[in-house]
């Protein structure tokens, strides 16, 4: 794949934002209302946003929170049934067990995601400076996760695909990666690094570029090996993106479908069946709208806790929102 | 990139002593790599162009065996029943130029206004001044902490009730009006253009909305390419939505069709090579895309990019 030249542009927005951890000199706001207002422009110019917001992310929140606690099977009105959904849903087996199946889904995914991605944004840091090296590490995330689903479950075929033959041809039994209820879930974990690895090592590389390069050159004059560089500079400096980069991709790797429906349709026996896809199922398959979204509502509680733990680590603050 | 050619020559000179063995195992970690990243580019094409029913019989083989279209003929529909089905395909017409399109469509939809009305949004956050403001972007950046799969089920029933189900406008209109991020990201961008731009512009009599159109925009298209590229890749490969509001062909995007595809196996097991076709032919737009503004999107990446 060639990448298109072009002029590098003078500006680019790692310049204007500057990355943190350096400080950003940023012009003093006026207070709300100073001075003479644009009251009547700015509603203007908010109008087509404020109306998506309210109509598509704030209405579908409060609606999503109030049918939790009905029963709603689309074709009669929703019924108010108090806690209900809640009782039930803490009664039921099948969604501790995928709730029980996505957490481990999550560790083996961004496990093994976060490592690679570092190693990556390492390399292209102190070995290498090719953009063509970068632009190519990206190119799996152009995939869609479907895409990416069947082509794995293409090459990892037990009797067909490139994986086994490799795996046979080396004198070991092939396994059926993705029919066996121990191989599947950490198969799926491992498509998806595939496909997501590039894009973390390059939000960890951004983060790397922050560092200034003459610790390394007053480090290697000390006659300080790379690894201890890695150990002593670029993990103590990078830490704070990689705290943020880490719940990020935490609360993506929660929501797994795609993947898990291309492949396994959380088969066998139900081994890959994630929260997602058993809310899919329950609200699309059972037609229990309000079971479905009580169990969203946990979901959403779950990665809420989430963010808030990333806003207590990340409050010392390099971005508007940390 | 600048300050990055700029060090780099400084580092060649330091560097140019022997490969250390340490050296040598990094290149060979960033080697494997590459290989693993691209190996499954190169292995869809094999057996795209492979003959189905001779894959059985050569699943090692590095090169295409029995050469042959017929798996993007099978994929593009180009073929009869019968004769996909002779050549192990599923015989199920798969309308792929119209998936094409409808991909096509929700995505520009997507991009041309969600980019458009967040600018504006985001200038009016960065730039006039008005009561509440600051309160409103509050309720904006909320809206960053709700997982977009949260709000799927209700958007259905919203779309249901509009009676948009089954539509292009049904996809699209979810993500068309703003997505917090958006919003956040170019005002970041907005509030550091210097005021002086804008005084200037001012005392030449232009309006506000003038200047939004002459001289905002313009100034903010590098960061308004790489969210627009971002944003047409996401929307491009989103499976999970589309799934729900589309029933039939006429507004079935190319990764539902795919997913379909899939599922209709025939007896005698997969058409490989016509599935294989089929998602290359799915993801080529977007690697094309990319490649147009690879250079671009590479560098500005950075790290406000990601919240």
């Amino acid at each position: 794949m060639t990448v298109a030249s072009s002029p590098p542009s003078r500006l680019s927005l790692r310049d204007i934002e500057g990355t943190p951890p350096k400080p950003k000199i940023r012009e003093k706001r006026e207070r709300d209302g100073g001075g003479r207002g644009d009251g009547a422009l700015a509603a203007l110019f908010i109008a087509p946003a404020m109306l998506g917001f309210l109509v598509f992310l704030l209405w579908p929140t409060l609606r999503g929170i109030y049918l939790s606690f009905t029963r709603y099977n689309l074709l009669t009105p929703a019924e108010w049934v108090g806690l209900d959904n809640y009782v039930r849903m803490v009664k039921d087996p099948i969604f501790w067990d995928s709730l029980t199946v996505t957490v481990e889904y999550v560790f083996i995914n961004i496990g093994i995601q976060t490592v690679s991605a570092l190693a990556v944004a390492v390399l292209l840091q102190r070995l290498t400076q090719s953009a063509v090296l970068r632009g190519l590490v990206l190119t799996p995330y152009l995939m869609s996760n479907v895409v990416a689903g069947i082509v794995w479950l293409w090459m990892l075929d037990t009797q067909l695909g490139i994986g086994n033959e490799i795996i046979a041809g080396l004198g070991f039994d092939r396994i059926p990666f993705l029919a066996d209820e121990t191989w599947a879930i950490p198969t799926i974990a491992l498509i998806n690094v595939w496909r997501h690895v590039g894009y973390t090592a390059l939000l960890l590389f951004a983060g790397l570029q922050a560092i200034p390069s003459d610790m390394y050159e007053a480090a290697k004059v000390d006659g300080a090996s790379e690894w201890r560089m890695f150990w002593r500079i670029t993990m103590p400096l990078l830490r704070p993106v990689l705290a943020v980069v880490l719940i990020m991709t935490v609360i993506g790797s929660f929501q797994v479908f795609d993947t898990v429906a291309v492949t396994t349709a959380g088969g066998p026996a139900n081994a890959t069946n994630v929260l997602q896809y058993y809310i899919y199922g329950a609200a699309f398959g059972r037609f229990q709208f309000g079971y479905a979204s009580a169990m969203s509502v946990a979901l959403l509680v779950v990665l809420s806790a989430i963010t808030f733990v990333q806003y207590r680590l990340t409050r010392a603050g390099q971005t508007d929102l940390g | 990139m600048t300050a990055v050619t700029a060090t780099t020559t400084k580092v060649r000179r330091t560097e140019r002593r022997r490969l250390s063995p340490g050296k040598v195992v990094a290149w060979a970690v960033m080697a494997a790599m590459v290989l693993i990243t691209l190996l499954p580019f190169y292995w869809i094409l094999r057996t795209a162009l492979s003959s189905n029913t001779a894959l059985a019989a050569h699943p090692g083989d590095l090169l295409p065996v029995d050469l042959t279209t017929g798996g993007f003929e099978r994929a593009l529909g180009l073929q009869s029943t019968e004769e996909a089905i002779a050549q192990g395909g599923a015989g199920g017409g798969l309308k792929f130029w119209r998936y094409l399109l409808n991909s096509v469509v929700v995505s520009t939809l997507i991009t041309v206004f969600q980019i458009f009305f967040s600018a504006m949004a985001a200038y009016a956050f960065a730039r006039l001044r008005w009561r509440g403001r600051d309160n409103v972007f509050g309720l904006f950046l909320a809206g960053l902490m709700v997982p977009t799969i949260f709000t799927l089920l209700p958007n259905f029933l919203l779309i249901k009730q509009l009676g948009l189900i089954d539509s292009l406008l049904g996809i699209s209109l979810p993500t068309m009006f703003m997505t917090p991020f958006a919003v956040f990201f170019l005002r970041q961008f907005f509030m550091n253009v210097p005021r002086e731009v804008e005084e200037a512009a001012l005392l030449d009599g232009a309006g506000k909305i003038r200047i939004f159109f002459r001289v905002m925009l313009p100034m903010a298209s590098t960061p308004i390419v790489t969210l627009g590229v971002l944003t047409y890749i996401t929307s491009w490969n989103d499976y999970f939505w589309p799934l729900m509001v589309s029933y039939t062909d006429s507004s079935r995007v190319l990764t539902v069709a795919l997913a379909i595809f899939r599922s209709q196996t025939p007896q005698s097991g997969y058409d490989w090579s016509g599935l294989m076709a089929a998602t290359l032919i799915a993801a080529l737009p977007m690697l094309v895309l990319f490649g147009f503004f690879a250079r671009r999107i590479v560098s500005s990446i950075s790290f406000t990019g990601i919240k």
